[in-house]
């Protein structure tokens, strides 16, 4: 079952087989077959533990050539303001903005621009009383995709709004058109800060399709972008962040959504907090919260995985720099766009649950599998090493009983055959090969993962 | 048929959820309906935070079956003088050092009830009750 869109690939050639990501892993995605790591794809809600985890970067992502700029008359670079939050203070935001049109934009877009329309609609959706009290924003397309996966009943909490970028695009969009620009001459690239964007881009919550065409790495995209900062700051760009409010700046630091909503909203970054949330929120112990902001990052989008600052310093520039900008409420929109359309691009139509943690659809043949996982168990160690290549003993029984391992897997199981003299010593060995490659074994002071690398 | 089993201590609001979340977890590993799972693990940790405010220990057995769940909670403790007072809304004996911690609303036997569809409720003052839910899916 692939229902979602993945951003996040492995490269087998540099994978070294070693449990680091499998381990950090929040939703159990990841297993080690033949000493390569391999997501599974209905778990993995793009959330980059995995890439930030991994000693031999062998995670990637798919990402669009710069190239394609060339296929459009009107280049526009959608970009969420944190980008600029991660260059160096001596570098001025009007330096950043010229390199950027030197790469070949000819319009540069912070997404949060026009944050005003996003805020209003959610305002107006909290105050709707049958709406189901806490709502989760939908910002974080991996906190989406986990509620879907992990938490079906709190689908209904999810707020139908999308994303900045989203807003940003159609907003452009709109703009240029009315200008009488037509469409297919407009090419609009969305500069992303993490995996789970990308994946929000290329297969969106709802059922329509996204505006954006391409999408481009944000660690990629920072490295050009800096050796093309102009020694001076050559021409005036400010027009072209002539929406940017306060809130829009710090929009997607942490904060930035719950301290806008709500009598009483809670922010919660970094995707293990996430989890441990919504568990309780499922059992309904955590009452009288209107509005939840979510991030599978920590320090959220200043934290995301593609972004080459350091989050904390990242944060405070944003800091600085919202101050420099008016608040969304001395805003009006641009007269000549229609709201109401803008609006309309903004809703999602329904968010779907999908149980990624079912062990059969059946129910009495979910009940079997698990009876006979519970048997499983009592034969492991319960040290959840995970050299079995399962995340931990129970994940290890659960992948045996759908067929996707084998009691030998278990390498203490093996050890203990083997003093009971039911295997013989060749036979374990392969075993072990089998699972993490041949020659894994063989001493080698060159074999990453060594001394000093990891964590 | 499923089954699983818990031991609570009185006093531990700390671990009281920890049944719930168990028991969610193997639910939606049994692909039961989200709605169903919400209804049993919110009376459940209902359930489990009475326990933990009033009894000295209890025990809970979950039982599954291809139709339905059924939930039992033994305690040794005080029991309930008055089952039919404590079933209406806003009638609670916490003490005020449990009521600190936020719970004793009077809301727990009356948010069971909302969720499960079977409740049964039997004391023995000074012994100690049993609870009884059912959620049929």
């Amino acid at each position: 079952m692939n229902i979602f869109h993945h951003a996040i690939q492995i490269d087998e050639a540099k994978c070294v087989g070693c449990v680091h990501c499998m381990r950090v892993c929040p939703t159990e995605a990841i297993r080690i077959r033949e000493g390569k790591a391999m997501i599974i794809q209905s778990r993995c809600i793009d959330c980059g533990q995995c890439m930030r985890a991994c000693p031999a970067k062998a995670f990637y992502i798919k990402q669009n050539d710069l190239k394609m700029l060339q296929d459009y008359k009107y280049r526009i670079a959608l970009f969420p303001a944190v980008m600029i939050g991660q260059f160096p203070d001596k570098i001025s935001e009007e330096q950043i903005y010229q390199a950027m049109l030197a790469l070949g934009f000819t319009h540069l877009m912070e997404v949060e621009q026009p944050i005003k329309i996003l805020i209003d609609l959610t305002k107006e959706y909290l105050q709707e009383t049958q709406v189901s009290k806490p709502c989760i924003s939908a910002f974080c397309p991996a906190v989406v995709r986990l509620i879907q996966i992990k938490y079906p009943s709190l689908v209904d909490n999810i707020i139908p709004l999308k994303a900045p970028h989203d807003l940003a695009a159609h907003f452009i969009l709109q703009s240029l058109m009315n200008q009488g620009v037509k469409k297919e001459e407009i090419g609009i690239f969305y500069i992303t800060p993490c995996a789970a964007k990308i994946s929000a881009v290329k297969s969106p919550v709802g059922d329509q399709p996204s505006v954006v065409d391409g999408i481009i790495s944000m660690s990629d995209f920072y490295n050009k972008v800096r050796q093309l900062i102009p020694r001076e700051e050559e021409t005036e760009t400010s027009s072209q962040r002539k929406h940017l409010t306060r809130e829009g700046v710090l929009w997607s630091t942490s904060r930035g959504e719950s301290s806008r909503f709500g009598n009483r909203a809670i922010a919660i970054d970094g995707i293990h907090s996430v989890v441990k949330f919504l568990d309780r929120l499922e059992n309904d112990e955590v009452q009288g919260f209107d509005f939840l902001e979510m991030r599978a990052c920590d320090q959220s989008c200043a934290g995301g995985i593609l972004m080459t600052g350091n989050r904390f310093t990242t944060t405070e520039r944003l800091e600085q720099r919202s101050k420099n900008y008016p608040s969304y409420r001395e805003k009006e929109l641009d007269k000549t766009l229609d709201k109401h359309k803008l609006t309309q691009c903004l809703l999602i139509d329904e968010i779907k649950p999908y149980n990624a943690f079912s062990l059969d659809d059946d129910i009495t043949r979910a009940m079997e599998k698990m009876t006979k996982a519970q048997r499983i168990i009592c034969f492991l160690p319960g040290i959840d090493c995970g050299a079995c290549g399962s995340p931990n003993c129970q994940a290890l029984a659960e992948d045996m009983v759908q067929g996707n391992a084998k009691m030998s897997d278990c390498i203490f199981l093996q050890q203990r055959w083997q003093h009971e003299a039911r295997i013989g010593v060749e036979k374990a060995f392969l075993n072990l090969e089998k699972r993490w490659g041949e020659g894994r074994f063989n001493a080698d002071c060159n074999k990453r993962g060594r001394r000093n690398e990891g964590f | 048929m499923i089954e699983l089993r818990f031991i609570l201590e009185g006093g531990d609001f700390d671990r009281a959820g920890t049944a719930s979340s168990e028991t969610k977890k193997i639910l939606k590993q049994l692909n039961i309906d989200p709605r169903v799972i919400k209804h049993t693990v919110v009376a459940l940790y209902e359930a489990e935070v009475n326990i933990a405010a009033h009894a000295y220990r209890g025990e809970v057995t979950i039982t599954v079956s291809d139709h339905q769940i059924v939930a039992v909670l033994k305690d040794e403790g005080p029991g309930i003088a008055d089952i039919k007072r404590a079933m209406l809304e806003g009638f609670s004996t916490a003490s005020p050092k449990v009521r600190e911690m936020g719970f004793g609303a009077g809301m727990g036997l009356p948010n069971m009830k909302k969720n499960a569809d079977v409740l049964e409720v039997e004391s023995t003052p000074g012994s100690g009750t049993t609870v009884k839910m059912i959620f049929d899916f």
